[in-house]
C-alpha cells in the first residue's frame, strides 16, 4: 500500500488541516480575499435556493409579473396544500419512495462498503490488490454511463420497472470501498484486532464491535455521500421505472416539468415540489455534519 | 480470515438470490417476438384475460383507462408513465424495443412516428377489423399521419391534434382601432400599427420549430415524403420558403419579439400586454391562461390568418397517437383498446376535461364538454374556431424519421436569424442539409 495509508502520515495530514485554527493569524489582506471568495461562493450557491423559496410563496400571477428575488403575496400554505392534494397526494408517495431508496440504499451500501474496505485493508489474500484496483476503476465510471447496460441486464431477468431495479444498483459504492479501506488501514490498529482475537472474539464480532466504531467517521462520510448520490439519482430511475407508484421524487418532478407546456399549472407544483425535496438533504447534512466533524476531530487528537 | 470471507460471500449470494426470487413475479407482461411491417393477421388471442401495458405521459389518462378496465374485465390495461416523449420516454421505448420488453402500447407524437417506424418498432394494425371500422370516424388528415398515406396500413391510432388559430388581445385591438387580421398581409399591416402603439404583434419562436412547421403546413408544404425507394426531404420547398420570407420580413423590420418560448420572460411579455397575439394550437389556450393571468377576459380567438382567403387552411402544431409496439402478443386487443380510447365519447370527455386532449375524431371535436364558453376569452366558445380549423388542416404533411435533429438544426439557425446574423431561408437550407446527412449516417435511404 502507499505511504498515504500509514497512521503517521494520516495524523500529519489531519493536524495540517487544523493549523488554520491554531496557527498564526494570517494577514488582513489574505483574510479579506478568502472572505470575499467565500461570500461570492455562498451567494452563488444560495441565490437559486432563495429564488426557489420566494417563487414557492407566490401565486401563478405573481410568479411571472413580480421580482423573482423578493416576495409578493404570501401563498406558501396554499401552494403546499395544492401540491399535496394533486392527484391523490402522489407527491408524498414520491417523497416516501425517495426516502426508502435513499435511507435503505445508503445504510446497506455503507455497510457493504465498510465490510469490503475493511477486508481489503486488514486481511491478506490472493488477488487483493487486483480487487482493489478494479474497485478503484469503478470510481472512475460515472453511474450515468452504467444506466443503459444495467437496463439491458435487468431486462434479461425481468426486473425492470421494479423497486429492485433502482435499489440494487444503489447499494454499490466504489468510492465508499476506497474510503473504507484507507480509513480502516489508518484507524484500526492491527494490535487491537489481535487483542480481540486473543479474547476469543470472532472476526464478524470484532468487525461490528471494535472496527466499526473506530471507522465511524469514515462511515458517516460514506453514508452522507451515498445518501446525496441516491437522493439525487435521476438517470437510472428515468431509464428503469415506468410505474408512478415506485418513482423517486426527482423523476416524478421531471415528468411533471416536461409537461408544463401542455398543462401549465404543473409549473407551480414543480417549483414547490423542488423546494420540499431539498429539505431532507439539508436536514441530513446539518444533522450528520456534527458527527462528521466530531469524528474527524477526535481522530486527529488521539 | 478464511471464515469471514466465506461468511461474506455467502451473505452476498443469499442477498442476491433472495432479491431475485422475491420480485420475479413482478416482471413485465410483454414478451419479445419480432413483429412485421406488413399488414399482419389481427385475431383475438382467445385467452380469457389479456393483460396489456400502456405507457403514456398524459396526466389523467389513467382515469380513462380505469373506465375501460371496469367495462372490459377480459382486457385489462396497466398504465405506465414517464416524461414527455422527447424528454425521455421515446429513448426508453427504443431501449425497451432493444431489450425486448417494450409495452404493448405507447403514446407517440405524430412527428416521432416515422422514427419508430424506420426502427421497425411499430406493429401495423391496419388489418384489424376494429381499426378498419374506426377509420371513418377520424378526421382525414389525422389518419394520413398514422398511415403515412398508405392505403390499408395503420401504424397507430390518432389521439389528439393541435389545430392552429389566432389568439389575440380583443381589448387592445379595439382600443387601437385595428381590425382583426384575416389574411397574412393584413397581419403584417396590423404588426406595423401595433409597433406604432409600442407593442409587438407576436413572438417568433426560435426554440420550438413546431410552430414554424405549422405555418408551413398551413401553406400546403410537406417536409418529407416516403415511398419504396426512400425518403425525399423538402424543407426548402416553395411553400415553406414563402412562409420563411414572410417572417424574415417581419423580423427584419423588428415587428416581432423573440423571447424564448415557455420561459418567464415570454409569459411576462404576454402578461404585461407587450405582445398582442399568438398563432398557436388549441392547447395554447391553457398556456396563455396560465402564463398571463392578469389579462383574463381580454383575449379572443379568431381563425388563423390566411394566404388565400378563398381557400381557407389551417396549420397543426402538436398532437399524438397511440401505437402498438412490435413484440406485443396481443395486437388485436391492443388495437381494440386504442380505438376505444380515442373514439368513445366517455374516454374523449375524460381526456378533454383532465388533460386538455383535443380529440382527433369528427364527433370528438363536437363533444358537449367542448361547447361551453371560456371566461378567460371573454366567454367566447373558442372550441368552435378550433373545430373549424381541425377540418381545414391540409392532409399531405409528412414528418421525417429524424425530427429531433431537424428541429435542433433549424432552431440553431433561427437563433441566428433573430440576432440578424442569418436568414430564415439559410436556416431552412442548413436544416435540410443536416437532416439528409443525419439520415445518411443512420442508413435511412434518401432520394436526391
Amino acid at each position: 500500500m502507499s505511504i498515504l495509508t500509514t497512521p503517521k502520515r494520516r495524523r500529519e495530514a489531519a493536524s495540517g488541516g487544523n493549523s488554520l485554527h491554531v496557527g498564526p493569524r494570517p494577514a488582513i489582506m489574505s483574510r479579506l480575499a478568502a472572505m470575499t471568495i467565500m461570500i461570492v461562493a455562498t451567494i452563488t450557491f444560495l441565490t437559486p435556493i432563495w429564488w426557489l423559496f420566494v417563487a414557492s410563496t407566490k401565486n401563478r400571477s405573481d410568479l411571472t409579473s413580480t421580482n423573482g428575488l423578493w416576495f409578493a403575496e404570501w401563498n406558501f400554505g396554499t401552494n403546499v396544500s395544492a401540491l399535496l392534494d394533486y392527484r391523490g397526494g402522489i407527491f408524498l408517495q414520491w417523497l416516501g419512495n425517495s426516502a426508502i431508496y435513499t435511507v435503505g440504499g445508503a445504510l446497506i451500501g455503507t455497510l457493504l462498503a465498510a465490510m469490503c474496505g475493511y477486508a481489503l485493508a486488514k486481511y491478506q489474500f490472493r488477488g487483493r490488490e487486483v480487487l482493489f484496483n478494479v474497485v478503484l476503476g469503478g470510481v472512475l465510471v460515472p453511474l450515468t454511463a452504467l444506466a443503459l447496460p444495467l437496463f439491458l441486464m435487468f431486462s434479461m431477468v425481468n426486473l425492470t420497472n421494479t423497486f429492485w431495479s433502482v435499489f440494487l444498483p444503489s447499494l454499490v459504492s466504489p468510492f465508499g470501498v476506497y474510503l473504507s479501506r484507507i480509513f480502516a488501514a489508518a484507524s484500526v490498529p492491527d494490535e487491537v484486532l489481535e487483542a480481540a482475537r486473543l479474547d476469543g472474539s470472532n472476526e464478524v464480532r470484532t468487525f461490528f464491535t471494535v472496527s466499526v466504531r473506530l471507522m465511524f467517521p469514515a462511515l458517516v462520510t460514506i453514508f452522507l455521500f451515498q445518501f446525496v448520490a441516491i437522493w439525487n439519482n435521476f438517470f437510472l430511475p428515468l431509464i428503469m421505472l415506468r410505474d408512478e407508484s415506485i418513482m423517486p421524487v426527482t423523476l416524478g418532478l421531471y415528468n411533471w416539468n416536461s409537461q408544463v407546456s401542455q398543462i401549465p399549472e404543473l409549473r407551480g407544483y414543480v417549483l414547490i415540489g423542488a423546494l420540499l425535496s431539498v429539505i431532507p438533504l439539508i436536514l441530513m447534512f446539518s444533522l450528520l455534519q456534527r458527527f462528521w466533524k466530531n469524528g474527524l476531530g477526535s481522530g486527529a487528537i488521539k | 480470515m478464511r471464515t469471514s470471507r466465506a461468511v461474506s460471500v455467502a451473505l452476498l449470494a443469499a442477498l442476491a438470490t433472495a432479491s431475485v426470487a422475491a420480485c420475479s413475479s413482478d416482471s413485465t407482461e410483454s414478451s419479445s417476438t419480432g413483429g412485421s411491417e406488413t399488414v399482419a393477421a389481427c385475431e383475438p388471442s382467445g385467452e380469457d384475460v389479456v393483460n396489456l401495458s400502456f405507457t403514456s405521459w398524459i396526466p389523467g389518462i389513467e382515469d380513462a383507462v380505469a373506465k375501460w378496465n371496469e367495462q372490459n374485465p377480459d382486457i385489462q390495461v396497466a398504465v405506465q408513465t414517464g416524461p414527455n416523449g422527447n424528454s425521455g420516454t421515446y429513448q426508453n421505448f427504443f431501449n425497451q424495443l432493444k431489450a425486448g420488453n417494450a409495452p404493448d402500447l405507447g403514446q407517440i407524437e405524430y412527428d416521432a412516428l416515422a422514427s419508430f417506424r424506420v426502427q421497425g418498432g411499430l406493429q401495423n394494425i391496419g388489418g384489424c377489423d376494429v381499426v378498419q371500422e374506426a377509420q371513418p370516424e377520424f378526421i382525414d388528415w389525422t389518419w394520413d399521419q398514422v398511415s403515412f398515406g398508405e392505403e390499408g396500413n395503420a401504424y397507430a391510432i390518432p389521439q389528439d391534434t393541435g389545430p392552429m388559430a389566432l389568439f389575440y388581445r380583443a381589448d387592445l385591438f379595439e382600443e387601437a382601432g385595428i381590425a382583426v387580421p384575416v389574411t397574412w398581409d393584413e397581419y403584417a399591416e396590423a404588426a406595423e400599427k401595433i409597433d406604432a402603439e409600442g407593442g409587438k404583434i407576436t413572438n417568433f419562436s426560435t426554440a420550438d420549430i413546431n410552430q414554424f412547421a405549422g405555418f408551413a403546413w398551413q401553406n400546403g408544404a410537406s417536409w418529407f415524403e416516403a415511398d419504396d425507394e426512400g425518403w425525399t426531404v423538402n424543407i426548402t420547398g416553395a411553400e415553406t420558403e414563402e412562409v420563411g420570407a414572410y417572417w424574415q420580413d417581419l423580423i427584419e423590420r423588428d415587428l416581432v419579439a423573440s423571447y424564448p418560448a415557455w420561459t418567464d420572460e415570454w409569459n411576462n411579455a404576454y402578461n404585461s400586454s407587450e405582445v398582442w397575439t399568438w398563432v398557436s394550437a388549441v392547447w395554447g389556450a391553457n398556456t396563455i391562461q396560465d402564463g398571463a393571468p392578469d389579462t383574463a377576459g381580454n383575449w379572443a380567438v379568431a381563425p388563423m390568418p390566411q394566404w388565400d382567403s378563398a381557400a381557407p387552411a389551417s396549420g397543426n402544431w402538436g398532437g399524438s397517437s397511440i401505437a402498438v409496439f412490435t413484440g406485443t402478443d396481443y395486437p388485436y386487443e391492443a388495437a381494440k383498446f386504442a380505438t376505444w380510447l380515442n373514439t368513445s365519447e366517455e374516454s374523449l370527455t375524460i381526456l378533454a376535461d383532465t388533460a386538455n386532449i383535443y380529440p382527433a375524431t369528427l364527433d370528438g371535436i363536437n363533444l358537449p364538454t367542448l361547447q361551453s364558453g371560456v371566461d378567460f376569452y371573454g366567454g367566447q366558445v373558442i372550441w368552435d374556431v378550433f373545430a373549424q380549423a381541425a377540418n381545414q388542416v391540409p392532409a399531405n404533411f409528412t414528418w421525417g424519421p429524424t425530427m429531433t435533429d431537424t428541429y435542433a438544426s433549424i432552431s440553431d439557425g433561427f437563433k441566428q436569424v433573430v440576432t440578424g446574423n442569418s436568414t430564415v431561408s439559410e436556416a431552412l437550407t442548413a436544416g435540410e442539409e443536416s437532416t439528409v446527412s443525419t439520415m445518411n449516417s443512420q442508413s435511412i435511404p434518401v432520394k436526391e
